[in-house]
């Protein structure tokens, strides 16, 4: 296993990872700041990812088509808690389960009814190529964007949760959601803030993505688990928590894919190790998050009070 | 009181039954039930079988073997168990006469035993693995497209003609993908350097691209139908690997439906079929022309395999004079039905599976500023059968 | 009669109009020339047993899983592997699903009863994936590709679960059969303990009950039943595969439960009637029946919290009071 073997994965681990990164975070807050269970985050994902193909072909430029697209699923965010979310504030934790499994239902015929079950999303042409990183590493230049603008948006959410008035107000609102109702602050339009902005990191997720997977319907059920993995394992309303835990779990399932497969098949048929080395390494994801709860149960990095 | 009650749910349960129930069954139809993948990545392929299905009903003035034809289509969602309930529906509720239409391997033989369970034929326009060309082959099921090892076997030989020594494989996890690479395997010569078996539906393959970058193969083989293949391809070609390796493909990964969205990178590309639209026996120069006259594009190898579906059902009904009450009739009529295939010679093996030439094609330009296959004259394997029909104990 | 009295009359006469029309149920369809259905209806009955498992552990025990869809196909599983093996006696297959299905639920119950509130939904949901997993894992039974199997369960004097009628009525005994116990339980001193630790675990723990041991066992009961319940659906389809574990089965069951009426000894079967009948009915007439599925369970959590049965409730006492 050479050098450029394993960075080329880690590249890919941290890919992988900051995308699921964008989902967590916008999960964390909502779960932090307004203590509520929210299945229907990977339908914001899908609804973002729709949006910005839609977008894309109608304007004829991926730039546009996703900028465009963040717009428009944080207005959409935005009028789905004002309307409908709100009410569920309240209300217990498996009433939050249902009322956002339905969302996922009617979204995914929502969005099936109106755009179709799947729409073409093709990244910008000048990234069709590789770059040169090292000599005998040539990594997509897409890839390259898509860690650029995780990163990007990382450092961004830092900022803005430590160092603003805002990311306070957020702050606050996760670890004392009573005290700070009662010291004056606007819990409303906080809480419409908070969920338009993790509709919005949705969307750049969905949109960024888009072009490597499929923009198609159902297509946030299994990531949405995994964001959720990562908010437990990074500790419930913690936007470092999410990046931390995301970049594990990123670069578990990635490395642990190929280390396992290359492990199985010394001694299992091609077929079976193939089967085999993937699911061992998502197991093993699943093993660590059970054993931090077991062992940290507040996560990584708990923010709560 | 409770007589009252009981009263409205007897009318309640007479209503709902008389809602429900299907109309009586016309004697004088031929029913075919379709089922495929009509959405998601992968959907080009089923709507081209369907499409290709239904334009030879269309020209044969919507008959097939001179009955009217009511061909009843649903979509499984590439989801095994919805094709299950899709076949149950077809079989039990629409007492269809034939069934057709899956694209994938492991959907197929997931779906199959409702039909066979009620001794109803299926026609395989696409999906033909190998278990069931051998001892597991059943004298309900008929293939009209190809062994599934077929195309893989013809690129193996392909690659020895060309001298090439060392190849890196890699295929979806299920029934089809195995067979795709152990048919190649059965005729290369050269060095496997890598076998790497992906989940079906698998859309980002960089982790692979890091495995096959670090192979240093001569030749990239890969059996990746729809979505997965406009990805991989494109992928690949991001991943700059396209430059020092040769990718091979079986037309699944260089037919239209791949060539269209991932465009000149597939420039060039050979790949092996039993069916190239180029083709210029009548049967077919009336089949593209026709086809895209009526869908406004190039059909595809899924398409003409749909079309020649519905021209063996087409045959075997005339044959059969309409009259479909007898299985068994109905088995040997299909076996020995003669029709203008679209693909040239055509006949059924023992085991009911094609007998048949495989071509190699190269991706060149259209003369109207687009891709499309050309073939090569001379088939590089010819009447070609599988390697399980031994096993298989019909004669 | 006194209005008390007038109120149960009623609600026996209900349950024994459904238990005639679900006896009679194979000779009505053939009647009606609509054979097809039965095997939907006998769907209806096994979706009814999970759904029932679930209330269990949720309506009674007060556990939100959202991992119980696994325990289903853990069930499904051990049968349809015997199935493949070869292995068709019945009694076997009972046997194995229930202990191989309890000491799944013991093991997955005893490390997430440890935890509380959001914590044990995402912990439940968290085994429920890695046995997802694991089945995709397993190449030679399938994988992701799922397992076929072409023969079916043989039980005592000669029934044979190949003959749909015969399972239709199997299916409809174990339901039976459940609700009874449930009818038992809920009542006995053991079934009164449960209700109050899941109204203030508490006050319970103070009073000296063993709340973790009481959670464990209706935990392990719970995910028995999803056992059984998972043998019979593979030897309805004749097919499992790893989806029948996936998180959103585990939704679906916690949708039906919740339709049909938490804590209410009717909820899981009334939950899969409905959910299921709606699918069908909704399905001949648009593609989109899940968008209207999703309307409707939006409005039954937000305006109807007990659920359908506790609508029937309601309707009861109004038309008892009059």
């Amino acid at each position: 296993m050479t050098g450029i073997f394993v960075l080329e994965q880690v590249l890919n681990g941290l890919q992988f990872g900051l995308m699921l990164f964008l989902l967590a975070a916008g999960l964390t807050l909502i779960f932090g700041v307004m203590d509520m269970i929210n299945l229907a985050h990977g339908s914001l994902y899908m609804v973002g990812a729709f949006l910005c193909a839609w977008l894309a072909s109608k304007t004829g430029s991926f730039v546009y088509g996703v900028l465009g697209g963040v717009v428009l699923t944080a207005v959409f965010g935005a009028v789905l808690e004002v309307s409908l979310l709100r009410s569920l504030y309240a209300r217990d934790h498996l009433s939050q389960v249902l009322a956002t499994f339905a969302l996922i239902l009617i979204l995914n015929d929502g969005v099936k009814m109106i755009f179709g079950a799947d729409l073409p999303l093709a990244a910008p042409a000048a990234l069709d190529g590789p770059v040169e990183l090292l000599p005998g590493l040539m990594y997509p230049a897409y890839r390259l964007l898509i860690l650029a603008v995780g990163f990007g948006l990382a450092l961004l959410l830092y900022v803005l949760v430590q160092k603003t008035r805002l990311g306070a107000l957020v702050r606050a609102g996760a670890s004392n959601r009573t005290m700070s109702s009662a010291m004056g602050i606007n819990v409303a339009r906080l809480f419409t803030g908070v969920f338009a902005i993790g509709a919005a990191l949705c969307a750049v997720a969905g949109g960024l993505l888009g072009p490597l997977l499929a923009v198609q319907v159902g297509m946030g059920e299994n990531i949405l688990i995994l964001a959720f993995v990562i908010v437990v394992i990074g500790g419930i309303g913690s936007i470092r928590g999410a990046l931390i835990g995301a970049i594990l779990v990123g670069a578990i399932d990635t490395l642990g894919r190929t280390l396992l497969q290359h492990m199985f098949r010394e001694f299992l048929p091609p077929q079976w190790a193939s089967a085999a080395g993937p699911a061992f390494a998502s197991i093993a994801v699943y093993v660590f998050m059970a054993v931090v709860l077991v062992l940290k149960p507040q996560g990584l990095f708990p923010v709560r009070s | 009181m409770l007589i009252d009650l009981l009263m409205k749910q007897a009318a309640l349960v007479a209503a709902a039954a008389a809602v429900a129930a299907t109309p009586a069954l016309a004697a004088d139809r031929v029913k075919v039930g379709f089922v495929s993948t009509l959405s998601g990545p992968s959907s080009a392929l089923g709507v081209d079988i369907r499409d290709g299905f239904q334009l030879a009903v269309k020209l044969n003035g919507g008959k097939l073997g001179g009955l009217p034809a009511e061909v009843i289509v649903s979509d499984d969602q590439f989801k095994p168990d919805v094709a299950r309930q899709l076949f149950e529906k077809n079989v039990k509720r629409d007492k269809v006469d034939f069934m057709t239409g899956v694209v994938f391997s492991n959907i197929m033989l997931a779906a199959l035993p409702e039909a066979f369970d009620h001794k109803v034929i299926y026609i395989s326009a696409n999906a033909a693995p190998s278990p069931m060309a051998g001892k597991d082959c059943n004298p309900l099921f008929f293939a009209v497209s190809w062994p599934n090892d077929a195309y893989h076997e013809a690129a193996g030989e392909f690659a020895n003609q060309r001298g090439w020594k060392s190849v890196y494989l890699l295929a979806p996890n299920y029934q089809a993908g195995k067979d795709s690479l152990a048919g190649f395997k059965r005729t290369f010569k050269g060095q496997v350097l890598g076998e790497n078996y992906t989940k079906l539906g698998q859309l980002d393959y960089a982790a692979e691209l890091a495995e096959i970058r670090a192979a240093k193969p001569q030749v990239m083989y890969i059996f990746l139908p729809g979505g997965m293949g406009i990805n991989f391809i494109k992928q690949f070609v991001g991943a700059g690997l396209g430059k020092d390796i040769t990718l091979l493909l079986p037309g699944f990964s260089a037919d239209q439906d791949v060539i269209n969205p991932v465009g000149t990178p597939m420039a060039g590309l050979f790949n092996t079929a039993h069916w190239s639209p180029d083709f210029t026996n009548p049967a077919n120069q009336k089949f593209v022309a026709e086809f895209q006259k009526e869908y406004k594009r190039v059909p595809t190898l899924y398409a003409s395999q749909g079309y020649d579906a519905a021209q063996l059902i087409n045959a075997a009904v005339r044959d059969l004079k309409g009259k479909l009450d007898d299985v068994e009739a109905t088995r040997k009529a299909l076996k020995s039905a003669k029709f203008d295939s679209v693909r040239g010679a055509f006949r059924f093996n023992t085991n009911q599976y094609p007998i048949q030439n495989y071509y190699v094609r190269t991706v060149g330009s259209d003369g109207k500023g687009g891709l499309i296959n050309k073939s090569f004259n001379e088939p590089i394997l010819k009447d070609h059968g599988d390697a399980y029909v031994q096993q298989c104990p019909m004669k | 009669m006194a209005p008390g009295e007038r109120g149960d009359a009623l609600a026996r006469g209900a349950v024994a109009m459904t238990a005639i029309v679900a006896l009679a149920l194979p000779w009505l369809l053939q009647a009606l020339a609509l054979d097809f259905y039965l095997s939907f209806a006998s769907r209806i009955v096994v979706y009814a047993i999970a759904a029932t498992s679930l209330n269990l552990v949720l309506g009674y025990g007060g556990m939100v899983s959202l991992g119980h869809a696994a325990f289903v196909g853990v069930g499904s599983y051990v049968t349809g592997i015997l199935l493949a093996e070869g292995v068709t006696q019945g009694g076997v297959h009972l046997v194995a699903t229930v202990a191989i299905t309890a000491a799944t639920a013991l093991v997955i119950g005893a490390i997430s009863l440890r935890t509380r509130g959001v914590y044990f939904i995402m912990i439940t949901l968290a085994f429920a994936q890695m046995l997802f997993y694991l089945a995709n894992s397993v190449k030679g039974y399938g994988g992701d590709e799922g397992l076929t199997v072409r023969v079916r369960s043989l039980l005592a004097f000669g029934l044979d679960l190949r003959n749909g009628t015969t399972l239709y009525y199997v299916a409809l005994a174990v339901l039976a059969a459940s609700l009874y116990a449930m009818t038992r339980f809920v009542p006995s001193r053991l079934g009164r303990a449960v209700l109050a630790l899941r109204d203030d675990e508490v006050r319970a723990e103070a009073l000296g009950f063993p709340t973790y041991r009481m959670k464990l066992t209706i935990f392990v009961a719970g995910g028995a039943l999803a056992g059984i319940a998972g043998a019979l659906s593979v030897n309805l389809q004749g097919y499992v595969s790893p989806n029948v574990l996936h998180w959103t089965q585990s939704g679906t069951l916690l949708v039906m439960v919740i339709l049909g009426g938490v804590g209410s000894i009717w909820g899981g079967s009334i939950g899969a009637l409905v959910l299921l009948l709606l699918e069908e009915v909704l399905a001949a007439y648009t593609e989109y029946w899940q968008f209207w599925t999703g309307w409707v369970l939006l409005a039954v959590v937000l305006f109807a919290r007990r659920g359908l049965a506790g609508l029937l409730f309601d309707l009861r006492t109004r038309l008892v009071s009059r």
